[in-house]
């Protein structure tokens, strides 16, 4: 038996949680820190492709995801965005983009005058613990972010065969 | 490639009413190995489009981030009796669409 070392799952857990918790990015379990920064720096070049350079602002979205997700196969999420979907005031696009997937943005969702609420759920594929980040177009040019943490037990990458 | 959808028979004008789809397909990334380590070629679903009485609900530029079995969840605004279109693209150039009728009263 392999005794576990210095960096065993316990200590980057440990540190994991203590991060979470100062209130930090959590701390890639699954990547190493010099991965993670790569990461973080194609998650801002995503949300910059989108805003055209513009930095988002915090709230009006919300990331609805499960805390806590067994694989990183399917995550369910759903974005909803504060609006009140008049033709004057609305949402046109919901954005979604994960911080540490190989690819952050997940998927862009053109919001046309006939939708209803400014909501949209979908199933994601996560490659490891993160967060969910939602952003939002509104009509009058802002830009709204919002985002959740879910902690993946088994990432997509080692998905098995789907019968 | 089955679509599964849900859309209610009847709502009432200016009713916010649920859509809810699947489309049965791998959704392929291009990410998952065999048991040989050979990648699974790439085939993802990248365009979804609802339209209702011919006006878009919702356009859908997809990665592949999204899981296997495609799965989407909006609202729309009841307004007319109308038809609604759904249509899914991926990389092989494959569209799957399906209807539905809403009656609006």
């Amino acid at each position: 038996m392999r005794k576990p070392g210095p960096r065993s799952r316990g200590t980057s857990r440990r540190r994991f949680v203590a991060g979470a918790a100062a209130g930090a990015l959590a701390a890639p379990v699954l990547l190493g820190a010099r991965e993670g920064r790569a990461a973080q720096a194609d998650l801002e070049a995503a949300i910059r492709a989108i805003t055209k350079g513009a930095a988002p602002r915090e709230g009006r979205v919300t990331v609805e995801a499960p805390a806590l997700a067994e694989t990183g196969n399917a995550v369910q999420v759903a974005i909803k965005v504060d609006s009140p979907m008049t033709a004057e005031d609305r949402v046109t696009a919901i954005h979604i983009l994960l911080e540490q997937n190989p690819e952050a943005d997940a998927g862009h969702f053109a919001l046309g005058p006939r939708c209803g609420r400014a909501e949209i759920s979908t199933r994601l594929r996560m490659f490891s613990p993160q967060r969910v980040y939602g952003l939002a177009d509104m009509s009058d040019g802002s830009f709204w972010i919002g985002s959740a943490h879910v902690e993946v037990t088994l990432a997509a990458c080692v998905d098995i065969e789907i019968k | 490639m089955t679509a599964r959808i849900r859309v209610p028979k009847q709502a009432r004008r200016g009713e916010i009413v649920e859509i809810r789809t699947l489309l049965e397909h791998r959704n392929e990334s291009g990410w998952r190995r065999d048991d040989q380590g050979k990648a699974y070629p790439r085939n993802i679903v990248t365009r979804f489009v609802c339209t209702y009485a011919g006006e878009e609900v919702v356009n859908a530029d997809l990665r592949r981030g999204i899981s296997s079995n495609p799965y989407f969840a909006f609202f729309l605004r009841a307004a007319e009796t109308g038809e609604l279109v759904f249509r899914w693209q991926d990389e092989s150039g494959a569209i799957f669409e399906e209807k539905a009728r809403l009656e609006v009263v």
